[in-house]
């Protein structure tokens, strides 16, 4: 393994492990706050043993988000010195709102976590919306940092050297609001899906149990709205990739031929020395639809491009299409329990939408997976589109292979352990016989 | 002026921020080898108090190094690309001891409070605060000797280990560490009502008190020879002698505070003995962010994104300055209750 190819990975796996963490933080504020809101608006404590379990999910996953960040912002400079030297004093700007926003988030989780006895119930219902709205703002100033990395603005290069250095212009760039957009909702999906979906399981088995009946509608009120939006952004997203970065546009849809009127290519396994897709199935003008609105739009095909300038396009195109297929899903299962919940109907009662729901849970998070692969990899072989090659950026120190695997090492165990807190401590259904009592459906079922 | 006075102003906000993790975050390293050196009848309840008093804070507390890493790239790029090639091993080093640290904390917290259980993650989480502040300070110890600024030929070791693996850098590594325990041991004091549990607290603090003395003089002794350019600067500068004797009288004013069990002011008191202590390095190097070469001038990034951040930084702290109040205010007035996790 290429020293390149090993800081690239530790960074793949950096980014990866820390995205799930960095999401939670962005989803679970917002069903914290929502459950704690009605438990003081109805006195019911089941809303009440909601908020605290997720409270402290949360804090499990909040503070291994929390170093793991740190980690990626060490990384910057330990992998990529000449990305920093280069970027720095251009993109640092929403790094340091990012710290601003982070630490605010640190701030008023400690307070939400440990004060619920040592504060007003109102002081600590708006610790928590200040927790949501600082992880929100965190998370938009981090993907604005990458959008500049796929849309590069704010300054000029003038015979070697960066002149005209604008910080805001930086932040502003082209791609942001796209970038944060999509994100963000993604955010929402996710966690609220992978909420809905432990609960909607553990309701297959146990189908009264108004814990979770509460939980899930709570998720899903978090979750469904932002994955029937999600594709709406997901469209902005890719006209404007299209219009910035067509050639990963090309790898994305696996387009070769340069053409007016091209097809969407759905599926398939691109075979690029053959420069064709494989398997695929071929939808008439569909792509140059959705890039650009316009049924004859010409979309520059991968051929086009010099060759030392693909992305690795398999890998871009299946993430792609992986992403899209199953933000598909979440946004079509969203629909299904919104138009269960507007007829008055109760979403628990039908074990299809319940089975749809369990196997949506770990959707989201494989998308955003997926979409970071897509925006990374797809940005190769530039560390910043078409300004500084990912190669030219790497640390000269050797041997990267081994914090590459101290970190794989690392992350896997963290995971597991993970997992499995959160499993013994706040998944299980509540036991006690107090519980269990009130757990009891009181006048039928609702939700 | 202020456009030529920005790369001081914002070096100064750098410096300021790693002041305030080395308190902040120092602390909370502390209490973490407090929890390792829990002795006596009263061990459990030692890391009781302990872990009651990071809980709601240590995560905010850790943002400050954030910040600095942030401010570093920020506005002096090419400084943090050399710390990030140079001291490469270190730094990874010291971010495997934040993650273990943080998230065997955390497991501690939330997981079963089985003896068994509780103990082995009590165990990564101490040795994981120990291991830290060693190689912050050895990073910090590593740039004062000037061998991470100067241009090294040779090979692997010459280049990425040299750099840091030196006397020096290690006494400061154990600077750092012996006074992050002094100062846990001291905020300790304050952190419970029961008598006995704080004497034992106040003996630490004593303790560790004496152990930063010797530290000091360790690294004040190896500085002549390995880092002559902090050397001279703690020597012979005009500022000098002031500083000493104001960190001196500070020593003294502590441990008395604590021999008398004036906590309250002892608290005061070690704030400012480890800020004197951290700002006596950041004078001795100045105007140098790395010696020999890294000034601040010299490596600053363009004036505009200074100015900007500097704007961004006084917005941030309107948000921020009331945040870390109320959450101190909170938690840090009145002694905690040990135990009260529980109830």
């Amino acid at each position: 393994m290429s020293d390149l190819l090993a800081a690239r990975s530790q960074m793949a796996v950096s980014l990866a492990f820390h995205i799930i963490f960095a999401v939670v933080g962005i989803g679970m504020p917002v069903l914290m706050v929502i459950a704690e809101q009605r438990w003081q608006k109805t006195g019911d404590g089941i809303y009440l043993e909601l908020a605290k379990r997720w409270s402290k999910g949360t804090a499990i996953l909040f503070a291994v988000g929390a170093v793991s960040g740190t980690v990626l912002s060490f990384e910057l400079v330990l992998l990529w010195p000449e990305f920093m030297k280069f970027a720095g004093g251009i993109i640092g700007m929403p790094f340091s709102l990012e710290g601003f926003a982070f630490f605010t988030e640190a701030i008023f989780l400690g307070i939400y976590l440990y004060g619920w006895d040592r504060i007003s119930p109102r002081a600590h219902i708006w610790s928590g919306v200040a927790v949501a709205v600082s992880g929100a703002a965190s998370g938009i100033f981090v993907v604005t940092a990458n959008a500049w990395m796929n849309s590069p603005a704010g300054f000029e290069i003038v015979g070697g050297q960066v002149t005209n250095v604008d910080p805001i212009a930086a932040m502003l760039n082209p791609a942001a609001f796209q970038q944060t957009l999509h994100m963000t909702l993604a955010a929402f999906t996710a966690t609220g899906f992978a909420v809905a979906g432990i609960h909607a399981f553990l309701l297959l088995f146990d189908p009264l149990n108004a814990f979770h009946r509460r939980a899930l509608s709570i998720a899903l009120m978090v979750g469904a709205p932002a994955a029937l939006l999600q594709p709406l952004s997901g469209d902005i997203s890719a006209r404007q990739v299209a219009a910035a970065q067509p050639v990963k546009l090309a790898a994305m849809e696996a387009h070769f031929e340069t053409m007016p009127g091209a097809p969407l290519t759905v599926g398939g396994w691109p075979d690029v020395a053959a420069g064709e897709v494989r398997y695929g199935i071929k939808i008439p003008y569909g792509l140059s639809l959705l890039a650009f609105h316009d049924p004859s739009a010409v979309v520059k095909g991968l051929n086009d491009f010099p060759r030392e300038d693909w992305p690795n396009v398999p890998i871009v195109h299946l993430a792609f299409q992986l992403m899209v297929a199953l933000g598909t899903y979440l946004a079509l299962v969203s629909l299904w329990a919104g138009l269960t919940a507007l007829r008055g109907r109760d979403l628990a009662a039908s074990r299809r939408l319940l089975q749809a729901i369990a196997l949506g849970g770990p959707m989201g998070f494989i998308a955003i997976e997926a979409g970071w692969t897509v925006t990374e990899v797809g940005r190769q072989p530039w560390i910043i589109h078409g300004v500084l090659r990912t190669a030219d950026a790497v640390t000269p120190m050797p041997g990267l292979i081994v914090p590459f695997l101290l970190f794989t090492l690392l992350y896997c165990l963290l995971g597991v352990i993970v997992v499995w807190l959160l499993y013994r401590q706040i998944i299980r259904s509540p036991r006690s016989a107090e519980w269990s009592r009130i757990y009891a459906p009181r006048g039928g079922p609702s939700v | 002026m202020f456009e030529l006075g920005l790369p001081y102003i914002m070096a100064a906000l750098l410096a300021l921020s790693l002041n305030a993790y080395v308190l902040f975050g120092g602390a909370d390293f502390g209490g973490g080898v407090w929890d390792l050196l829990a002795s006596g009848p009263r061990r459990n309840r030692q890391r009781e108090v302990i872990a009651h008093a990071l809980g709601p804070i240590w995560e905010a507390n850790h943002v400050w190094l954030i910040f600095a890493i942030v401010l570093t790239f920020t506005c002096f790029p090419a400084v943090a690309a050399r710390l990030g090639t140079v001291l490469h091993i270190p730094l990874t080093l010291m971010l495997i001891g934040i993650v273990l640290r943080g998230s065997a904390f955390t497991f501690r917290t939330y997981d079963s409070q089985h003896d068994t259980t509780q103990h082995r993650w009590g165990r990564i989480f101490s040795s994981a605060s120990v291991i830290t502040p060693i190689l912050l300070g050895v990073t910090i110890g590593a740039v004062a000797t000037g061998r991470v600024g100067e241009e090294r030929a040779g090979g692997f070791v010459a280049q990425y280990v040299e750099p840091w693996l030196t006397p020096f850098a290690f006494s400061v590594g154990l600077l750092a560490l012996v006074l992050f325990a002094f100062l846990a041991a001291v905020f300790l004091t304050l952190e419970t009502n029961d008598h006995d549990l704080r004497e034992d607290f106040r003996l630490r603090a004593l303790g560790s008190g004496v152990a930063v003395f010797l530290a000091s003089l360790l690294v004040l002794l190896l500085s002549s020879d390995q880092a002559p350019l902090v050397m001279a600067g703690l020597v012979g500068s005009p500022w000098a002698l002031p500083l000493h004797l104001a960190t001196g009288v500070t020593a003294i004013a502590v441990l008395a505070a604590l021999w008398f069990r004036r906590f309250a002011l002892a608290r005061i008191g070690v704030g400012l003995q480890v800020s004197l202590i951290f700002w006596g390095w950041v004078l001795a190097q100045y105007p140098l962010l790395i010696p020999p070469t890294f000034t601040i001038e010299g490596s600053a990034a363009p004036a505009t994104t200074l100015r900007a951040l500097l704007i961004a930084t006084a917005l941030g702290g309107i948000v921020l300055v009331p945040s870390l109040w109320y959450l101190f205010h909170i938690f840090k007035t009145v002694p905690a209750d040990p135990g009260a996790r529980h109830s």
